[in-house]
């Protein structure tokens, strides 16, 4: 379980998170959602240790996350944040076998190759491979940190809007794949994500952010109504049911 | 692997080559001539092995410096001389002579070394403090900040009429290594080695600090560490034979377009490679204008320079 206690960010005067509480399960799906600005990406910074946090207190299993051996924490929580800049020119299974780092320390094992080749053809990049990533289009090399990610085999794997750049046909696939990791592999998978049909339809816990506070957290049924829509974005919307799902329309 | 192998052997071959080559009469006839053997066994052993033997530590170790550099800036135009890396050392070695010009070499090393640990600290501090929204920018703040360094140097050797002490260290010249004078270099030798043991870590900082955290290394220790080998590998070279310009930079851009950035596979070519290509350039320094040489750093100015260039302006890949 993440445990998240009065997290605060503040950059000069203005405060970015204010005094987030919270606690992430240590299996299924968590999503984040909210408006621009709301603070979810910074949030998801501060738990996995990428940026430091003005107060507050955040444990993993009891690890405190500022004091923990990264090491230690890397095999327990890994991080993909959004636009992935890389300048190194390395191929997809070189990036994707980096994600076995914290185990393999550079001298993979059998079981460490077996770990890439799982992810590889999870994500179905089998055929790329040997490709540079600065010759693969944005939506593949968004596949491939993600394979990166999941090479790591952490219970906790974050993802900074992991679904960005990527066609319908492979974010549908990605979300059966984070729900198949929390279902059969009993890992914990929290996504910051823009689409909240995505978020309603693929998640077993939903935490609502606006301005820098979270105002609602709990199952997919509960958050994703007509009010708790107006309360968070400020959008008026319709929210039907969909074969048991709540889907929001807010096209028209 | 059979690759390497037989590229070992090349440049094995390109270093045979560079004995033979010079004023004095050393061939491999002389050397079995009872009559010159002797004049000639000794000519090879205090200035043609140990020349020769310069050209490859110094031209492995410095691209080798480039690369680390080039993956912890993650930028591909920076190496030790766009980064000010370089003209720090010479002000360190212009310091060591004016307050002190009699201590031994590798104190003037170390020296040397230190001030390029600060230059090059300097260095990433602007880059830190400066929005980077080009990729271009980054050698240009080195290059200005080299410029500024170099010319602070200038003035006070001008000013203490040590000017024509401290170009001989600005200009890379391998025309004074003899048996003794070189030696030093094997330091940088063993920083090369550790670069190799390292070279993983090299590689994860290359992707980012967010990507070095999420993988539970220590972004700051590995900068730290490779910020000491490049500093170290630059003063060595500096000291013993002058500063060859763009190695560090065209080697590894080149390995990088056919094999990528994955150190632990690609950092022995680019020793392998820098090795060849100073041999080559010194072949071509003691050739050009014998009996008379020009200095290899003014050989490798104009090659660097020029394939410099070409990177600048090569069009970049897919996606990019």
């Amino acid at each position: 379980m993440i445990e998240v206690s009065n997290v605060t960010k503040s950059y000069g005067g203005s405060e970015v998170v204010r005094g987030v509480t919270s606690s992430l399960p240590a299996n299924g799906v968590t999503s984040i959602i909210g408006p621009n600005g709301a603070g979810k990406s910074t949030f998801l910074s501060m738990i996995s240790r990428l940026l430091p946090m003005s107060s507050g207190q955040v444990t993993v299993d009891g690890m405190d996350i500022l004091t923990a051996d990264g090491d230690a924490m890397a095999k327990k929580l890994s991080i993909l944040r959004q636009d992935n800049h890389l300048t190194a020119r390395l191929t997809v299974r070189d990036l994707v076998a980096f994600g076995r780092y914290p185990h393999s320390k550079g001298r993979p094992t059998s079981e460490d190759l077996a770990h890439v080749e799982r992810s590889i053809s999870y994500l179905g990049l089998d055929n790329l491979t040997h490709r540079f990533l600065d010759e693969l289009s944005g939506g593949q090399r968004q596949r491939a940190f993600i394979a990166m990610v999941l090479c790591q085999d952490t219970k906790y794997v974050l993802l900074d809007e992991p679904l960005n750049n990527l066609d319908m046909k492979h974010a549908v696939a990605m979300m059966q794949l984070f729900r198949r990791a929390a279902d059969e592999l009993s890992k914990s998978v929290v996504l910051v994500l823009h689409d909240i049909n995505f978020a309603s339809c693929y998640s077993d816990l939903i935490i609502a952010m606006r301005d820098g506070k979270l105002v609602r957290q709990g199952a997919p049924a509960e958050i994703v109504t007509t009010a708790n829509i107006q309360e968070v974005f400020d959008l008026e919307a319709r929210v039907e049911i969909v074969e048991g799902r709540s889907i929001v329309h807010f096209y028209l | 692997m059979k690759y390497f192998l037989l590229a070992c052997l090349g440049v094995f071959a390109l270093g045979v080559l560079s004995l033979f080559i010079g004023v004095s009469d050393v061939t491999p006839m002389t050397l079995l001539d009872p009559a010159t053997s002797t004049h000639a066994f000794e000519m090879l052993m205090v200035s043609r092995v140990p020349r020769t033997l310069a050209l490859v530590l110094a031209g492995a170790a410095l691209s080798v410096a480039g690369l680390i550099m080039q993956m912890l800036v993650r930028n591909r135009f920076v190496e030790p001389s766009t980064a000010g890396t370089v003209e720090s050392a010479s002000l360190g070695l212009l310091v060591v002579m004016l307050l002190a010009p009699g201590l031994p070499v590798i104190l003037k090393m170390l020296v040397a070394a230190a001030f390029a640990m600060a230059g090059t600290a300097v260095f990433l501090g602007i880059l830190r403090r400066v929005p980077l929204r080009s990729e271009f920018i980054v050698p240009l703040i080195g290059l200005m900040l080299g410029g500024v360094i170099e010319a602070g140097t200038n003035f006070f050797a001008f000013r203490y009429d040590l000017l024509q002490s401290i170009n001989a260290y600005m200009i890379g010249d391998f025309s004074a290594i003899l048996r003794g004078r070189y030696e030093l270099l094997w330091i940088s030798f063993g920083l090369t080695c550790v670069a190799y043991v390292a070279a993983d870590r090299f590689t994860v900082a290359g992707l980012g600090q967010d990507f070095t955290t999420n993988l539970g290394l220590d972004y700051r220790k590995v900068m730290a560490l490779g910020m000491v080998i490049v500093s170290l590998v630059t003063a060595t070279v500096v000291v013993t034979c002058g500063v060859i310009p763009f190695l560090g930079l065209v080697v590894p851009n080149i390995v990088r377009l056919v094999i990528g950035d994955h150190l632990r596979r690609t950092l022995p070519w680019v020793a392998l490679l820098g090795a060849a290509l100073v041999i080559a350039c010194d072949i071509v320094a003691r050739l050009v204008i014998a009996p008379y040489e020009i200095p290899i750093g003014t050989i490798m100015g104009v090659i660097g320079s020029g394939l410099f260039l070409y990177f600048l302006l090569r069009r970049r890949g897919y996606g990019e």
